[in-house]
């Protein structure tokens, strides 16, 4: 039973990422935020037929991963895991919507094929998007930066400690899926029954763990909030970057650039 | 100042399912102390600890701690005051990093970033784990884990050290480690464990816990030898104590 544990080591990896020292991990936590949301925010306001609209924003998180020296396949694999979620979503678009959109040749591609294609392309958009920030910003870093960008700072506190003690219940589960198996050679996996009993048992080794965590907090004099101690310089690079990117957002938001560069090819040809 | 630190009076406890876990305990602890809190399992040695952090209240008698009595008002003062490393430094250890987590109890008493950064250094400094500031704590070994929770406690500079079962889980030479540590902390202390070799060597003072009562208060090396005392609380001489399992003698 190594898939618990496997689970964690990859949620570790990305992490281990950020701890390198790129361009890209070392621009303001804040600014990268700040980009992030607004680049999620762009993808998500196209309408569900504006598949060309979306592509030339792929440019940014090229860009940003070479910035970063991600390596591709963590990302990919990342993605691939998480493709059932837009799957489910996108699956039944071309068979509800089957009017033509547009013909190249023979082959006729209705406006429910392009929404499905539209749907894929905005979930691997705004996921890879996340997945570099975690991966060129420690993720502690990350919850700093919201915070110092207005987000409630008691969401700020409960997702920093879900992050450190995802490993600790992690580790705990997987102890016990252990522990079970080592007592029932012949099932490798737990009965539904008795996958019940494990889970009571883990949210009660968590509630009593909660309450010794939160006795340790308030023994060190905790009040509610997390103290913020990093503090950044917003340099020359950030602005940079944030100005780079936003506008280029912008632009690919207010213009139609494929059509303009569609229309200027055109227009050149003839 | 009195020259009492810690004065614990007639102190009752019992959880909120009516398990009576002290049943009136009464000492004294002076400066400079170091005193072992020794007793079987379910004693009440942790609830007894838990009191004194102010983490629990107690039902009936008092606990005083410097000048102050321990009661919902005087919290923030007595936190001040008493520093308190618990058994699993999983709980203890909550912050992001290394020294994140040893700067939240000096940033949550209000002093100047400068200080916390001094602060946090002396206490890694201290228990050998400076090398491990930028490391997240998930990622640490038993060992390292556990020096750095004792950081967090050293970095708020208490008056009182308040132990439970800081040598548990340890190997023979993270706890040989450990022991000379706390020899050289000049703090008042307190320590709950099962380890009578550590309280061997680090505390002159013994007081044994058993049903929720003081069975006995006195030099560690009187108490440690008594055979009776220790039988009816359900403890054994330490190793040290015992005879040469080879000669016999």
């Amino acid at each position: 039973m190594g898939r618990i544990e496997a689970a964690l080591g990859r949620l570790g990896s990305l992490d281990e990422l950020a701890a390198r020292d790129t361009p890209a991990t070392r621009l303001d936590p804040r600014a990268k935020v700040a980009v992030t949301l607004a680049f999620v925010a762009v993808v998500a306001s196209f309408g569900r037929l504006e598949l060309g609209r979306l592509a030339p924003l792929a440019a940014l998180p090229l860009v940003f991963a070479a910035l970063g020296d991600v390596p591709w396949k963590p990302l990919l694999v990342r993605l691939a895991l998480a493709s059932p979620f837009a799957l489910g979503v996108a699956l039944f678009e071309p068979f509800l919507d089957r009017a033509p959109a547009l013909a190249v040749g023979r082959v006729t591609v209705s406006r429910g094929e392009v929404a499905f294609l539209t749907v894929l392309a905005k979930f691997a958009l705004s996921l890879g998007a996340g997945l570099l920030l975690v991966a060129t910003t420690r993720f502690d870093a990350i919850c700093q930066a919201a915070a110092r960008l207005g987000a409630p700072r008691v969401v700020v506190a409960q997702l920093s400690l879900t992050y450190r003690y995802l490993f600790v219940l992690g580790d705990e589960a997987a102890r016990m899926v252990r522990a079970h198996g080592l007592r029932a050679p012949d099932r490798p996996r737990p009965a539904l029954r008795t996958a019940g009993t494990l889970l009571g048992q883990l949210l009660l080794r968590a509630t009593a763990r909660a309450e010794r965590i939160h006795a340790a907090m308030r023994a060190r004099g905790f009040d509610g909030r997390l103290p913020v101690r990093e503090s950044w310089g917003f340099r020359r690079a950030d602005a940079v970057f944030v100005s780079a990117a936003l506008a280029f957002l912008l632009a690919s938001r207010a213009l139609d650039l494929p059509g303009l560069l569609g229309a200027t090819l055109a227009g050149a040809l003839r | 100042m009195s020259h009492h630190l810690v004065a614990v009076s007639d102190l009752r406890f019992a959880y909120p399912d009516g398990t009576p876990a002290l049943q009136g305990v009464t000492f004294t602890l002076h400066h400079g102390e170091s005193v072992g809190l020794v007793g079987a399992n379910g004693a009440g040695k942790s609830t007894l600890l838990l009191h004194l952090a102010g983490v629990l209240a107690a039902s009936e008698g008092t606990v005083r701690v410097g000048d102050w009595p321990v009661t919902a008002g005087t919290l923030a003062q007595v936190r001040r005051s008493v520093g308190m490393v618990f058994q699993d430094p999983d709980d203890q250890l909550f912050m992001p990093t290394v020294e994140d987590d040893v700067a939240f109890g000096p940033a949550n008493l209000g002093l100047p970033p400068e200080e916390v950064e001094a602060r946090v250094l002396g206490a890694l400094e201290r228990v050998g784990a400076l090398h491990l500031r930028r490391r997240p704590p998930h990622r640490l070994s038993g060992g390292e884990k556990r020096a750095v929770s004792i950081a967090t406690v050293l970095a708020m500079s208490p008056d009182v050290l308040v132990m439970d079962e800081p040598s548990s889980n340890l190997d023979p030479r993270a706890r040989r480690r450990l022991v000379a540590q706390l020899r050289a902390f000049e703090h008042t202390k307190i320590i709950a464990t099962h380890d009578l070799d550590l309280v061997l060597d680090v505390c002159a003072r013994t007081i044994v816990l058993c049903g929720g009562r003081v069975a006995a208060d006195g030099p560690t090396k009187e108490l440690l030898a008594d055979e009776a005392v220790l039988a009816r609380s359900g403890l054994e001489r330490p190793l040290r104590l015992q005879g040469c399992p080879r000669c016999g003698a």
